[in-house]
């Protein structure tokens, strides 16, 4: 796979966070106003969020509800659908979707692989691998009982692969990480198939679960998750210069000072924390952790210090988007999430493939 | 005359014989492991025979006279009619899935490229899902839709990555988006279903052996007989590709044709050992990558990896027949279960640099 040689080269002292707006020469306007019009689509895409549903609520009482709760001119049941349902609802679509861009963009830079995304370390099946096992094996239906099989499986998951995958003269290399994790993922997944497929109960819930859905989740849940997913994202952002690194090949990392032993470790911990997290409680998502960073990364180029804040901001409008489509082409029934994003990203995305030349990894 | 100069590349010797006027590349290993694997291809097969699913037993050196058409009554019928037509599928079904997932990571110059990776297989899975959720085709079995979705997809892949010509990099991206757009739609008739309709659906797509005969052994024995011969062919001009479609043009490849000849070829493969038994994952992914270590060549190599897919496929069959005693297990599960640590392993022991990838 060869390089953007437009690429800026990073080296080991060249620390300039993002928000300085040091960006080098190629892309000097582009970088900065992405993450603006991003940033201004997520605000826009989270009101339609609150407003547009099975029952629709015009603009201005949203953020009357929003900003000035108990006002005389918007009724009480209006405000509770604005400020609980819907709310937790957006949250839950923001932060799945900043959880999932910023691990795909993080595993892409890891493993330099285009075809790197969070499914591909084994954090999906573990995850729900434990969700089958906490349902099947020990009946436990509830979700803050599930989620810590889930994110057992996670962990276990992770750390399998990683061990495996960094077994062997060479280290834990790209290719050797990436087939461990798909070889754990087929692993997991026909382990779940085969109780799914012996226990009908177990299947039936999986069957919704393994669909994603951001329903049905309260601020307890939101809260308790919130502490992992920080963790998460500061691990990540704080890898970018080393993923940079990383980009130009093993040996020149190194040279550069990287402790590739020790940033792969981060990014993995990163990765487990962001992905097992938001595929504990709102199921398995793919194509979003996948797809954004090929977008962002086409204006961006492969500068991970934007690429992963622009992932961040970019996948939430994308889930949004698609949350959002769900709600209304099959008024009243409404349509996964997990499903829209991949319905609508795939074509725009098979359109970028087609017409663009790709920044490759 | 013979002369070998094995020390300078190890793995690999030269000969040059005067009389006649011929001279080569003689790679040891990869014929050990060629001969290897068929042995165990056949030992797995011909025990599959004896031990496969019904009660009739037939002990194991009664197979091999059998199949050629020796033994008493009972036993022939057992070997010829019951059990010999399900471990043909399974054998054919597997060195498909192991060439057309070795010629896919070759072309791509990616080893986690294979047809399940790039939406052959999830073609087949969404047009086999829509089969059954809106009864269309009802007259079609599995085998003709999953047939008509996965070739769908196929060259769907390829003509959507094509702009002024093809890269492997595009035709892996593409190949992702309609993988997730198949997958997406399955999905989401899984889950609008009924859930008799789920359990027989998800049966189907994780691949399975039961029921399986002739009906489903002949296609796909024609489309190997056609296609294998083709790929092996383009084994020269494959291996040039490996350096990059410029050196490879440089080198007299006609770098755009081959690579579409080697795209149909492996998505026809695919499609009819998907059609044959619903995507039995793992197998196009593992086997080429297993061969590979095996043989210790740089790129996936074609024959050892079909021999790979069969053992694999072969073997899984048999454990799922034989594992619980009430139920057979779909083939799918046990491939997953029993292909992930054999690849786990090698990739664990490969402590040469450059074997480990």
């Amino acid at each position: 796979m060869t390089r953007d040689s437009t690429a800026p080269a990073p080296t080991a002292r060249d620390v300039a966070s993002p928000a300085a707006g040091t960006a080098p020469p190629p892309r000097p306007l582009r970088r900065p106003l992405l993450i603006a019009a991003a940033a201004v689509a997520l605000v826009v895409l989270c009101l339609a969020s609150l407003a547009i549903g099975s029952r629709s609520i015009p603009l201005d009482l949203v953020v009357r509800a929003l900003f000035d709760p108990g006002h005389p001119g918007v009724d009480p049941e209006t405000e509770a659908i604005v400020r609980s349902t819907r709310m937790f609802r957006t949250v839950v679509a923001v932060l799945a979707g900043t959880a999932l861009g910023l691990a795909g963009a993080v595993m892409q830079g890891l493993t330099r692989n285009p075809l790197a995304d969070p499914g591909l370390l084994g954090v999906t099946a573990g995850a729900a691998f434990g969700t089958v096992v906490a349902i099947g094996v020990f009946g436990i239906t509830a979700l803050m009982g599930s989620i810590w099989f889930a994110f057992g499986g996670t962990l276990v998951a992770t750390v399998v692969v990683y061990l495996l995958g960094s077994r062997g003269r060479g280290g834990a290399s790209p290719v050797k990480l990436a087939l461990a994790g798909v070889a754990i993922t087929y692993l997991l997944d026909s382990l779940t198939s085969g109780i799914a497929l012996t226990d009908p109960e177990a299947l039936d819930r999986y069957r919704y679960w393994s669909s994603g859905s951001l329903t049905g989740h309260d601020g307890g849940t939101l809260l308790r998750v919130a502490p992992f997913l920080a963790a998460g994202v500061l691990l990540a952002l704080s890898i970018a210069t080393a993923l940079n690194s990383i980009a130009l090949g093993d040996d020149v990392a190194v040279a550069l000072g990287r402790r590739l032993g020790m940033v792969r470790l981060r990014a993995a911990l990163a990765v487990t924390l962001l992905t097992g997290t938001i595929t504990a409680v709102v199921g398995p998502i793919v194509f979003v952790g996948l797809v954004v960073p090929h977008v962002v990364r086409l204006i961006t180029g492969p500068d991970h210090r934007w690429l992963l804040p622009g992932s961040m901001l970019v996948a939430p409008c994308l889930l949004l988007a698609a949350d959002i489509i769900g709600r209304v082409v099959a008024r009243p029934q409404e349509i996964d999430v997990s499903l829209v994003a991949a319905f609508l990203g795939a074509p725009f995305f098979i359109a970028l493939v087609r017409r663009r030349r790709l920044a490759e990894l | 005359m013979l002369g070998i100069d094995a020390a300078r590349r190890p793995g690999r010797a030269t000969f040059r014989l005067t009389h006649p006027a011929v001279s080569g590349v003689v790679r040891p290993r990869l014929i050990l492991v060629w001969l290897t694997l068929a042995a165990v291809a056949f030992g797995v097969f011909c025990t599959a025979i004896a031990f496969g699913s019904g009660d009739f037993p037939v002990a194991l050196p009664d197979v091999v006279p059998a199949l050629w058409g020796s033994g008493d009554p009972a036993t022939l019928f057992a070997v010829r009619e019951l059990r010999l037509p399900r471990a043909m599928v399974a054998l054919l079904s597997g060195a498909a899935f192991g060439a057309a997932g070795a010629v896919f990571q070759t072309v791509t110059r990616n080893p986690l490229a294979s047809p399940d990776m790039l939406g052959i297989t999830q073609g087949a899975g969404a047009a086999v899902a829509a089969g059954v959720a809106f009864g269309i085709g009802g007259g079609l079995s599995s085998q003709t839709l999953g047939l008509v979705g996965a070739l769908t997809a196929g060259v769907l892949i390829y003509l959507l990555a094509w702009n002024r010509g093809t890269t492997g990099y595009r035709i892996v991206l593409v190949g992702i988006g309609i993988s997730w757009m198949c997958t997406s739609l399955t999905v989401y008739l899984v889950s609008r279903m009924e859930l008799y309709q789920a359990q027989k659906i998800l049966g189907w797509l994780v691949g399975s052996l039961n029921d399986r005969g002739w009906a489903e052994a002949r296609p796909l024995a024609f489309a190997l007989l056609l296609v294998l011969p083709i790929l092996v062919l383009l084994t020269r001009l494959q291996r040039t590709l490996l350096l990059g479609d410029e050196v490879a043009a440089g080198l007299g490849t006609p770098v755009q044709r081959t690579r579409l000849a080697l795209v149909l070829s492996a998505s026809a493969l695919a499609a009819f050992a998907t059609a044959a038994t619903g995507p039995v994952l793992f197998v196009a992914l593992a086997s080429p990558q297993i061969a590979q270590r095996l043989a210790r060549t740089p790129a996936p190599p074609l024959t050892a990896a079909a021999l790979t897919g069969a053992a694999i496929v072969l073997l899984s069959d048999l454990i799922s027949q034989r594992l619980l005693s009430d139920m057979v297990i779909p083939v799918g599960v046990v491939t997953g279960v029993l292909g992930a640590p054999f690849l786990l392993w090698q990739l664990a022991r490969a402590n040469r640099a450059g074997s480990g990838g």
